[in-house]
């Protein structure tokens, strides 16, 4: 367990996939700003492509523009892009066909547009095929996260805090309860997205007093993550350095994979607020609160009429 | 209680708020005697700071009475009067035990935000946007002053509030700009702005040796006041060329430092103006920096320039060949208040100064709105806006 919490498959096809996730993210951002063009001056778009400016050809690449916009949503928004990003080459295929049969008014800008649109099609038909042929092959929602932060105390100290598992929750907002349940269990219950819970059981799986201590989850929980902090004496005693790693599958079927995808940063944010508010119960003995931070969304910075209960 | 809220652009009104609580055991509850207008403040009404929420309370010079304070509090007691310094900072961190309060690590809650916008989070700061902790601001009758035994300074009867009252913000911030300078014997010292905080800059580098000061504005009653108040030899930058003068009066060397004490909305005849306003309007850059370019193109060899007036985002055209290919040293920081009230504290019962000779304008709370109007504007030759909630 110690040092190494990368799955298993190699980290070289991780890393090809990635890039292809990515380029399909930036095919769908193309997408949504091509179509938003296309409906909102298609006069402006015909005259760049060199196609006469006609009701017709306002009306097609409108519909066109649709046709972008709702594959650039879907391939942005979808656990698993592949077949949005083969929508995408059936519409580029739709484009040249068009530009081909249309009456031109700039030969030169009509074979420029013809051959952007050829460009695509290969990137299309790349990043499709890839994301096809990968896309069974392993589950690519597992996701890792790092967060660090540095505590302005010695190490034993911060360690001895972080190992009283069962306080954590009062000071972690995204925790809603630890509880021991044997020497090296435990069973989490955290909160998860629109107001649902996940709960875990986790066992410390590697334990080195003040310096590192890794966990896993067991059987049945509703997530499934392993993780490790570690506990770092920074240099010339300027505290102690806290890392956080975690990495887990959401849990849940394709609804909540979809709606992790768009949240995707939302763990790595929680993981970092409730490290904060770590470091603020060591140097500073509670949680810092303002007019505006005990209430949750946005509201004016005035004295609160009632005190929430969390507060004190 | 009553408190002058932000609404909007160019909207403070004072709206009836509830009466501020104990939030965390290190809190004191302040009665507030004298209040201020900041600078900065004008920054928030015109707009230009993100994160600001219709009805936020505005303000962060303050001072008073303590009349409650939570259990952790040992060093301050009911009755105590006090100034409050604008950075909140909880004394614990790495940050406030180098003194550089002004950057805690603890005091915003909504760091995340900070982050977002600027990498990493500086301290919170009374009514200053939600970027700075959205703490209720000390326009008001009452404030919650979180880290009540770090932060404020017990002040000595025979000394009037407004003797004392800027100690929270721009005396310390003005003096932190001149220290930021490094000055040396014989040094002259150029000064853009003449707002409370350039005149503070400019007797504080007095203070600290410097052998001239040239204070730098546009405004004849401020420019009146850099020379009569504050000692100052002055440019108004609308009749002469600024540059040209400088360095005509400096030997053709240019200033030994520079210190920007305007920031973000800073004017200028001409071209220039119109270029960084227009791009401001746009959204192509968020602040104009006219007259730090100017500090910049200046400054003598190998000097400093010293940065003090707010600035929020992001500069456009900012002359780094001139500072990387002349050596010059570019310091900047919200003041390290707590750092200094107390030996400015001393300088004003030595006599040294009074800081009050920079207010022009006093008036009672629920006048807010028309202080900001006038200092906005200049009404009056308005420099200084000191309120009394009662």
């Amino acid at each position: 367990m110690r040092g190494n919490l990368q799955h298993n498959s190699g980290s070289h096809r991780m890393a090809n996939r990635d890039f292809y996730e990515r380029l399909s993210g930036g095919l769908g951002w193309f997408s949504i700003a091509l179509g938003v063009a296309e409906v909102a001056a298609p006069s402006r778009v015909a005259a760049l492509i060199g196609v006469r400016d006609e009701i017709k050809t306002r009306k097609v690449l409108r519909t066109y523009g649709l046709r972008e916009i709702a594959s650039g949503v879907g391939i942005l928004s979808e656990p698993r892009p592949a077949r949005w990003v083969w929508g995408r080459v059936g519409g580029d295929l739709l484009d040249l066909a068009s530009l081909t049969s249309a009456r031109h008014t700039h030969k030169t800008r009509a074979v420029v547009a013809t051959a952007a649109v050829l460009g695509v099609t290969a990137l299309d038909v790349m990043c499709a095929q890839q994301l096809s042929e990968d896309g069974g092959k392993h589950s690519s929602r597992r996701r890792k996260i790092v967060s660090s932060i540095t505590v302005n105390r010695p190490p034993d100290e911060v360690y001895r805090f972080w190992t009283d598992l069962e306080r954590l929750p009062s000071f972690m907002k995204h925790l809603e309860s630890v509880q021991r349940t044997g020497p090296q269990t435990s069973h989490w219950k955290a909160k998860g997205p629109f107001g649902t819970t996940v709960e875990w059981d986790a066992e410390i799986v590697y334990d080195e007093p003040n310096r590192t201590i890794a966990w896993r989850s067991l059987e049945g929980s509703d997530i499934h993550n392993a993780g490790r902090v570690t506990f770092k004496e920074a240099p010339n005693g300027r505290g102690t350095i806290v890392t956080v790693e975690l990495s887990f599958e959401p849990p849940g079927g394709p609804l909540t994979a979809h709606v992790a995808k768009l949240l995707r940063a939302v763990p790595k944010l929680q993981i970092h607020d409730d490290l904060r508010a770590f470091k603020q119960i060591m140097e500073v003995g509670e949680i810092v609160h303002s007019d505006a931070s005990i209430f949750p969304g946005m509201h004016p910075a005035q004295p609160p009429e009632r005190i929430p209960a969390q507060v004190h | 209680m009553r408190a002058n809220c932000w609404m909007g652009k160019k909207d403070v009104r004072v709206e009836h708020v509830p009466d501020p609580k104990i939030l965390n055991q290190g809190d004191a509850i302040v009665r507030i005697t004298s209040t201020a207008i900041c600078g900065s403040d004008l920054h928030l009404y015109n707009g230009f700071v993100p994160t600001m929420e219709r009805g936020d309370v505005l303000g962060h010079e303050f001072m008073g009475e303590v009349v409650e304070v939570g259990r952790k509090v040992r060093n301050l007691k009911k009755g105590d009067r006090v100034v409050v310094p604008f950075p909140i900072a909880c004394g614990a961190c790495l940050a406030c035990q180098r003194q550089l309060f002004s950057v805690c690590e603890n005091s915003n809650p909504n760091a995340s935000i900070a982050e977002a916008f600027w990498g990493h989070s500086p301290a919170g700061v009374y009514g200053y946007s939600h970027l700075l902790g959205g703490y209720a601001g000390g326009q008001a009758e009452y404030a919650r002053v979180p880290f009540a035994d770090v932060g404020p300074l017990k002040v000595p009867d025979d000394l009037s509030d407004e003797q004392v009252l800027f100690l929270s913000d721009i005396f310390p911030t003005g003096y932190m700009g001149a220290e930021m300078c490094n000055i040396q014997k014989g040094d002259t010292i150029a000064v853009w702005g003449c707002g409370p905080v350039g005149q503070f800059a400019i007797k504080s580098a007095y203070m600290l040796g410097a052998e001239r000061v040239i204070a730098i504005d546009r405004f004849p009653a401020r420019l009146r006041m850099a020379r009569d108040k504050a000692g100052a030899e002055t440019l108004n930058y609308e009749e002469v060329d600024v540059r040209e003068a400088l360095t005509e009066m400096t030997g053709g060397e240019g200033p030994d430092a520079c210190i920007d004490a305007v920031g973000m909305e800073a004017h200028a005849p001409g071209l220039p103006y119109a270029y960084d306003r227009t791009k401001q309007a746009l959204m192509l850059e968020t602040d104009r920096p006219l007259a730090l370019r100017q500090a910049i193109l200046s400054c003598r060899n190998a000097g400093i320039v010293s940065v003090i007036g707010v600035y929020g985002g992001f500069i456009d055209k900012f002359p780094m060949g001139s500072l990387m290919n002349r050596s010059l040293t570019i310091r900047s920081g919200q003041c390290h208040v707590q750092k200094y009230m107390r030996p400015l504290l001393e300088r004003v019962q030595a006599k040294e100064i009074d800081p009050s000779f920079v207010i022009t304008h006093r008036m009672n709370l629920d006048e807010a709105p028309r202080g900001y109007d006038m200092f906005l504007n200049k009404t009056d030759d308005c420099i200084k806006v000191v309120l009394k909630p009662n």
